[in-house]
């Protein structure tokens, strides 16, 4: 393991850049935009899982005083020459998402829109489109759609990666497998097996913002589009798909950004205000309800997993086979491959088969969630890691350390895993007070661990130096947790100036070169390499212009208190230049400083986390509390600690709401019956205790900074964490998340005969 | 159904203001697309969520089930209204929006506002609340991003900083 490198700014807590902003109430949210003139966008929605729309007829809205455009599917580009498209998004089905054309494909699905006036008058508007379906069968459970009676959704889906091609439709659009070694092999050398069905229910991201964007056209037709996303070049690519217009004609403004957690890593609202504005010809505002959110963005998947995992006497893991069905929602890409990927990832197997079927449903379309895919396969895994733990009488953690991934080990994802911190992790969590504390009454304690690849892809960053030797650092990548600080901090580093001196801005799409969307945990690694990078240009201009002044060679010069030294030899001498006197003196010595850095970054560093829970289980009512919390999570290294704190915090309180409470829950007609925080309860100030955490710092080598990333790992081992800790206190294994009360009492109850 | 207009006036932080609103308008509506007080957030308009709390006549409520012409002679008190513009170049923030900085008791920051007035209306209740009650108040404001530790953590050490200067 390297030597931490000494730093003088990152690990610090300064004031974040945009907090004054935040707490007086001056941000600018999606929704907090309203040009002169503006009208409000509204949606039409399916009130059928599954049905075909016969006919759209909009003339009596369009006659109402006040409404000034009505669009339907047949609006939009058809893009069937795109369809079943190898890329990372399928435009054809992102397209039918965003408005159905021939079918609605679940309980909320978009059938038209309108921009009225005003609000009222866009809602009445909505009661006057008819539209005549025709209600089809519909399946809203995984296994249940693979079954070969199901009712299909898509008559052109034929399943992906099995051989020989499948010649008729089904539900599943893709099998996706891992494998290695000798499975047989592996299961015959072990001396206790563990294995079980795993189900987890369809879970929504729940950021408190709901989608929002105001689109308003020139009369040279060139748009700008204002956004909450966690991608405005995304916002900008997929608008420009979905309606067919060149992508140079749209410009994207971020707003702030009121949450995402992955659920806005896509486009719902922003090419129907921009399709709407186009016919209206005045700017309109679209802002979906709390309803429309549940009903129509991406949760995320409900899934079903079959595990078994088997060992020898001493804790060695000889074999591992996983089954994964993830709902997709009602079109193909669920992250069921990231599952694959991540179920048995902690872990040195030599003897292992994954497979994952990505499943259509009659449920809206799935989108990332926070370590996509990763929790429920920790769910499963995890579980069973405890229940193995259980059998051989070794300590959880002690299993686990034996088995661990680490530098060398070949993963069971494909590559070799470098320097990673899981060992360290779970050496701090044996070591925390809180993993020896006694026990309450109908106590019980769980641990479990999680893993995240986190993301590299594409960033572009900007320093500019200002005359008084201040800096701006400008970025694509929307700020949705604190990044403007940890991307200040890297630059204060580089330039030793105080971060207080450095103003981080987020830019639109025509001020700074292309960025991949926020998200993977890749911001502070990616797009801080590219300041990094562009920091270090500033420095070596900066370190030109003082080799000027001081009549030296460059070499011969030497950066450190904020300040150009002479060095090595220089001859003479010389008082240092400041930073403030290089930048006064700059349009004399060359011209502005200033640098952009753009990259693929590379070398990204996984994440581990472990996870330590205590609950209550109420024997009466099957009520699950917490009452201790403690994550321990390898960061690499912690750029600004409270936002890495708080990422921990976050993510373990969302993975407490995802364990305990957090579900769809349908009709049967297929009507979502629960599409309101009310119903949809997530954990609120009362539920949670406080959520301790211990930061490790094993550094990504291959990071300047060390910074690995750390936004995802956190709402893997919640889950399993608070299963085994509710085994620790009833005795019982519950395996369908959420372990609500219900299932708990249902649970006891059957126990207790 | 959007009919005529109705005429209502009432003050916003202290300042008078009046305008005219369709009946079913809502506080939360009328402050964000006709004062322009977009500090106030709505993020599910059933008062579910707590990020449109506001004060009214010095109650707590989220103003997303106030109808706006309910409000008429009223005073409302929005985030806008927390910090103390004094001087130029020292305008002073509330002692909670400071700690909420210190604490970074926020990440993306839009359940924020609802957060500090709700809590600023706690420490007028209770200038010693303890964890439970701090929670127990709060609990009508949802963060998903946070899990509630900081936001906790910066009210009690706001209560306890007000607490010790007084």
């Amino acid at each position: 393991m390297s030597e931490q490198p000494k730093f003088k700014w990152i690990g610090t807590r300064p004031i974040r850049p945009d907090g004054v902003d935040k707490v007086t109430g001056r941000a600018q949210f999606g929704a907090d935009r309203l040009p002169a003139g503006c009208l409000q966008g509204r949606v039409l929605r399916s009130p059928h899982a599954h049905a075909r729309i016969v006919r759209i007829d909009t003339s009596r809205a369009l006659t109402l005083d006040g409404v000034k455009a009505v669009i339907t599917g047949a609006d939009l580009p058809d893009l069937s020459d795109e369809a079943g498209g190898e890329g990372p998004t399928d435009f054809y089905d992102l397209s039918r998402n965003v408005l159905a054309r021939d079918k609605a494909l679940y309980h909320g699905h978009a059938v038209a829109a309108v921009a009225a006036t005003t609000a009222t008058l866009a809602e009445q508007a909505l009661g006057l489109i008819e539209v005549e379906y025709e209600a089809l069968p519909h399946v809203l459970d995984v296994l249940e759609a693979m079954d070969p009676g199901a009712p299909v959704l898509h008559d052109t889906l034929r399943t992906k990666g099995v051989e020989p091609k499948p010649e008729q439709p089904s539900n599943v659009a893709s099998r996706f497998s891992l494998e290695r070694g000798d499975l047989d092999a592996g299961f015959a050398a072990a001396d206790v097996v563990v294995e079980g069905e795993f189900r987890t229910e369809t879970v929504h991201q729940g950021y408190i913002e709901p989608h929002a964007a105001v689109a308003e056209v020139g009369e040279d037709d060139r748009a700008t589009i204002w956004v909450c996303t966690q991608g405005p070049f995304m916002v900008r690519n997929y608008t420009a798909r979905v309606l067919d217009l060149p992508l140079g004609s749209i410009k994207v403004i971020p707003s702030e950004i009121g949450g995402g957690f992955g659920g806005k890593t896509t486009v719902y609202v922003a090419p129907l205000a921009l399709a709407l504005a186009r016919k209206a010809g005045r700017p309109v505002r679209a802002v979906m309800t709390r309803e429309e959110v549940f009903r129509a963005t991406g949760p995320a998947p409900g899934s079903v997993l079959r595990v078994k995992i088997g060992a020898t006497r001493d804790g060695k893991l000889t074999a591992g086979h996983a089954w994964l069905a993830y709902e997709a929602g009602a079109f193909p890409g669920s992250p069921v491959n990231a599952g694959c990927m991540t179920i048995l990832a902690p872990y040195a197997f030599e003897n292992f088969l994954i497979e994952g079927y990505d499943v259509v449903v009659n449920k809206p379309k799935t989108a990332a969630y926070r370590a996509p895919g990763a929790p429920m396969a920790a769910y499963a895994a995890e579980s069973l890691m405890d229940e193995l733990a259980e059998k051989l009488a070794i300590d959880p953690i002690e299993l686990r350390l034996a088995n661990a991934a680490r530098e060398g080990v070949h993963s069971t994802y494909g590559p070799r895993f470098r320097t990673i911190g899981l060992e360290e992790t779970l050496e701090q969590a044996r070591s925390h007070p809180h993993w020896k504390a006694p026990l309450g009454k109908n106590e019980g304690r769980g641990i479990a661990v999680g893993f995240w690849f986190n993301g590299g892809m594409n960033s572009s960053a900007a320093v500019h130096l200002n005359e008084d030797g201040t800096a701006t650092v400008v970025a694509g990548t929307p700020d949705i947790g604190g990044s403007r600080a940890s991307l200040a901090l890297m630059c204060a580093e580089e330039l030793d100036l105080d971060p207080d001196r450095i103003r981080p801005i987020i830019a639109d799409t025509e001020t700074i070169g292309y960025n991949d969307s926020t998200g993977g945990s890749r911001v502070t690694f990616a797009t801080g390499m590219a300041v990094i990078e562009a920091t270090r240009e500033v420095v070596g201009q900066l370190k030109e212009r003082a080799a000027k002044i001081f009549d030296v060679e460059p070499d011969q010069v030497e950066w450190r208190e904020g300040a150009a030294h002479p060095a090595n030899g220089a001859t003479g001498t010389h008082e240092p230049l400041t930073l403030e006197a290089l930048a006064q003196q700059a349009g004399r010595t060359g011209g502005p400083i200033s640098a952009e850095s753009t990259l693929t970054a590379r070398g990204v560093g996984p994440g581990f986390a472990a996870h330590i829970v205590d609950v209550v289980v109420d024997p009466e009512t099957g009520k699950v509390d917490v009452t201790r919390y403690t994550t321990i999570q390898d960061a690499g290294k912690a750029v600004h600690p409270s936002y890495v704190e708080g990422q921990m915090q976050g993510g373990a309180v969302q993975g407490i709401g995802w364990a305990l409470n957090e579900e769809y829950v349908y009709d049967e007609r297929g009507e979502l019956q629960n599409a309101g925080f009310l119903d949809y309860r997530m954990p609120v100030a009362l539920d949670v205790p406080m959520i301790d955490t211990v930061i490790v710092e094993v550094p990504n080598p291959r990071h300047p900074h060390g910074v690995r990333g750390v936004g995802e790992v956190p709402i893997v081992p919640p889950l399993p964490a608070i299963a085994n800790a509710i085994h620790s206190a009833t005795g019982l294994r519950l395996r369908h998340a959420p372990m609500s009360p219900p299932r708990v009492l249902a649970a006891l109850e059957e126990a207790s005969g | 159904m959007s009919g005529r207009k109705l005429h209502v006036s009432f003050s916003v932080n202290g300042e008078p203001t009046e305008l005219l609103c369709e009946p079913q308008q809502t506080l939360l509506d009328v402050l964000r697309d006709e004062l322009r007080l977009t500090g106030t957030k709505e993020g599910c308009a059933t008062g579910d969520c707590g990020a449109c709390s506001v004060t009214l006549d010095g109650t707590l409520v989220c103003s997303c089930l106030v109808l706006a012409p309910e409000v008429d002679g009223s005073e409302v008190g929005t985030v806008e209204g927390m910090a103390v513009h004094s001087e130029p170049g020292n305008p002073k923030l509330h002692p909670l929006q400071r700690k909420f900085l210190e604490h970074a008791a926020l990440q993306c920051g839009i359940c924020t506002p609802g957060f500090l007035v709700a809590a600023g209306s706690l420490l007028e209740h209770n200038s010693d609340p303890s964890e439970a009650e701090v929670r127990y108040w709060l609990s009508g404001n949802l963060c998903r991003c946070t899990g509630y530790d900081k936001i906790v953590r910066a009210v009690l050490d706001t209560a306890a900083e007000l607490r010790e200067a007084t």
